[in-house]
């Protein structure tokens, strides 16, 4: 990378301070150094003495961003590395132009120990382009029966507790695990499913398991679960964070949670955003088979106005890697989880931002700003003297998702055959260049 | 001559009125040829036909490998005991390898709603689905047209209740639609707990839990068989409590009208779904759809495999 990088043309969009227009940036030793118009280098050739190389980049068109935060990716590492690794999906990540994610416990062993964290913290140093945040579970081994070493995995980098990929089913559990992750500050997600009323659901319970013969998973079983943790939050005063909401009736409970000023906030994938369970047909497709299940068209519909109107704090893909042989298999013994990382941020520009419904300043901060709030870290900005973490989107090239495309272990995205617009063209994280014109910098 | 218009029998919504008359038309001419002493035609000789039985079946399997012995069809029984899924192959796997044996029809049986498609996917040969999961089983809805039409004459406007568990029947899933689509009307009988989200989807011009009040109406009172295995999740409280909401015995029996037929897919649990008064009743057609059974199944062979000109 060159001592001094000059983006020329750009957008530049970060709602933090109010900023969204074409502008020049800067970068020097990694650091936002000059942010404005019209921002005449020196003469190129007029190289004052010994001063290193300039580059200049000209991104007319395209769109300067702080970098965007994930806050729901499943590496499978340790214990299921043949579907995907620290190294293989947070290069998807970078491909997807997220500086951060943040990744699930779910893995085996659990990540419901300081050992484990520490496993995953110290392995994403070594291989991750990106910065790997890591999620502490909520029980041990996730199995909702009693608590896992919180204080122990906070010590050791965990920011936020969760068992995801599954609900915790007793009340008095889950009561007990945000009374006791409250003292952390961490936040605690919740991924909400009764298994009792899910039972062994394949598909939304409605039109699609009546068609094709699967049981059906129920949106009150979501729903049920979302009220009980929110009557919690309201007990205990812990923040409490819904994951993956795919339902009207869901966010109607968060929006409500929200209006009493309860510390509830709530996340929603791009495929319950742009699928629903009419696009599951006969042809049984499984890289469609999620958890929670695709909804009706009248959900996927509500949660792209809640989104649009600010009703829901943050985007985040649920990036859940399967091996190929997982997958191709009957429904009902296929795996749930589609991929996302890669395909997120060219869908919420075809389906939602470029035709208008959805700022670039509202995307931000569904997808950079509040993640980093919710979690508590460090807001990135887009500022002179800033380090550079920066996402840049060439909305112009127009792709087709295809299986053989993936920089992910996985190919099981629920969008393959999807035409989409745009692309991440650069990737810049601590100042360094970590994905230019679309490619991993080695 | 018209042959069908689809190369699988996955669905019976691949089934067009046209493809559905020429199936139970064709059957009429093989019923003719069981009735005979010598019931063998040559018509499949030659082809090679593999039956995939990926779950119990001693009905359908047994109607199947009939119809493929009377018209000297080559056939082979694969069934999960005996195969290689016990060692952990997949089903894409079996597949293909059983397409790279040549065969020329493969009907599966399987647990799991799709598997056929899946099975299509993988194979050169056609495809019937035998029943997948609780999705489909379109050749006992043939079946169950057949004895129908045989019995009325047509489709038209008759009444027509499926009683019981609806919600977990492969059967519904094909015969409650084709009755709809043929331009019968559809009632179905059963408690909440055993009824899909959407009994519309699968043909239901209403619901009712009433069997009583619907029965003086009835031209055709089909009964589901309880599954066994399902009462594990207690969708009623006891078989005793069923038969008694919705069996039918000597008294329900006479609540139907002269001309109505009862029908049952079989086996039927005596005592639950129909008491032996109702089995043993010229009412019923019980024996009847068994009969028309082998000749659907010969039927549909033919029309897929038969009019090949080579």
């Amino acid at each position: 990378m060159p001592t001094k990088l000059f983006l020329q043309n750009a957008r530049v969009v970060d709602p933090q301070s109010g900023l969204d227009e074409v502008l020049d940036l800067i970068i020097c030793h990694g650091r936002i150094v000059a942010l404005g118009q019209d921002l005449k280098p020196k003469d190129p050739t007029e190289s004052s003495s010994g001063a290193a190389p300039c580059e200049y980049y000209d991104l007319a068109g395209q769109v300067i961003m702080p970098g965007l935060f994930d806050m729901h990716v499943h590496l499978r590492e340790p214990g299921y590395e043949y579907k995907g690794d620290i190294a293989s999906e947070s290069k998807a990540a970078l491909k997807g132009g997220f500086t951060d994610i943040l990744a699930m416990p779910n893995t085996s062993p659990a990540c419901d120990n300081g050992e484990v964290v520490k496993f995953v913290i110290d392995k994403a140093a070594e291989v991750a382009p990106i910065r790997v945040h890591v999620c502490g579970a909520l029980t041990k081994g996730e199995q909702g029966e009693a608590l896992a070493e919180m204080g122990d995995m906070f010590a050791s980098g965990a920011c936020a507790f969760s068992d995801d990929g599954r609900g915790v089913q007793d009340a008095g559990q889950m009561r007990r695990a945000m009374d006791y992750a409250r003292q952390f500050g961490c936040p605690v997600l919740s991924h909400c499913q009764d298994e009792g009323l899910a039972g062994v659901g394949q598909v939304n319970e409605g039109a699609c398991s009546t068609l094709l013969g699967l049981a059906g998973w129920p949106a009150a079983a979501e729903e049920i679960q979302i009220g009980r943790d929110i009557a919690l939050c309201r007990l205990t005063g812990e923040a409490l964070h819904v994951q993956h909401v795919s339902s009207a009736h869901g966010l109607a409970l968060v929006g409500a949670a929200k209006a009493e000023g309860l510390p509830v906030t709530c996340e929603v994938t791009p495929h319950h955003l742009f699928l629903c369970e009419e696009d599951i047909d006969k042809t049984y497709p499984t890289n469609l088979k999620v958890n929670p299940p695709l909804r009706t068209r009248a959900d996927m519909e509500a949660l792209q106005e809640a989104l649009c109107s600010g009703q829901i704090d943050c985007i985040a893909t649920d990036h859940a890697p399967h091996a190929q042989h997982e997958k191709q298999m009957e429904f009902e013994l296929a795996p749930f989880g589609t991929t996302g990382l890669e395909t997120a941020l060219s869908l919420l520009y075809t389906e939602l931002i470029e035709p208008g419904r959805l700022s670039w300043a509202s995307l931000v901060n569904h997808y950079a700003v509040r993640p980093r709030q919710i979690l508590g870290q460090a807001p990135l900005r887009i500022a002179e003297g800033e380090p550079a973490n920066l996402t840049v989107f060439n909305p112009r090239p127009t792709w087709t998702v295809s299986r053989t495309d993936f920089v992910s272990k996985a190919s099981n995205s629920a969008f393959l055959g999807r035409q989409l617009k745009g692309q991440v063209s650069q990737v810049f994280v601590d100042g360094q260049w970590r994905l230019r014109d679309g490619l991993p910098c080695a | 001559m018209a042959g069908l218009s689809c190369t699988n029998l996955l669905s019976m919504r691949d089934l067009d009125r046209q493809d559905i008359n020429l199936i139970l038309d064709t059957a009429e001419t093989f019923a003719e040829v069981n009735a005979r002493t010598i019931k063998k035609l040559p018509t499949l000789r030659g082809r090679t036909i593999v039956n995939m039985f990926m779950e119990n079946s001693t009905r359908t399997r047994s109607s199947f490998e009939l119809a493929q012995k009377r018209l000297s069809a080559d056939s082979l029984n694969f069934s999960a005991a005996s195969s290689s899924t016990q060692k952990g192959e997949s089903l894409q796997d079996t597949a293909q390898t059983l397409s790279a044996m040549h065969c020329d029809l493969v009907v599966i049986r399987h647990r799991y709603a799709g598997s056929p498609y899946l099975i299509s996917q993988n194979m050169q040969a056609k495809v019937i689905n035998a029943g997948d999961g609780k999705h489909e089983h379109p050749t006992q809805a043939l079946l169950d047209l057949m004895a129908i039409r045989r019995h009325f004459g047509h489709f038209d406007g008759l009444k027509c209740a499926i009683v019981g568990d609806i919600a977990h029947s492969r059967v519904v899933g094909s015969l409650g639609y084709a009755l709809h689509y043929l331009g019968a009307e559809v009632i179905f009988v059963a408690p909440q707990t055993l009824l899909p989200a959407r009994p519309d989807l699968l043909g239901a011009d209403r619901v009712t839990s009433d069997l009583d009040s619907l029965l003086p109406e009835l031209d055709v009172c089909y009964m589901l068989r309880i599954q066994q295995e399902r009462i594990e999740s207690s969708p009623f409280p006891s078989l005793r409590e069923y038969a008694m909401l919705y069996g039918i015995d000597r008294r329900r029996l006479a609540l139907l009208d002269q001309a109505a037929v009862i029908m049952h897919p079989g086996p039927v649990n005596r005592g639950v779904e129909l008491s032996s008064e109702a089995v043993d009743n010229a009412r019923n057609l019980l024996l009847e759809q068994v009969a028309d059974g082998v000749c659907v199944r010969m039927a549909l062979m033919y029309l897929m495999l038969g009019e090949v000109g080579d």
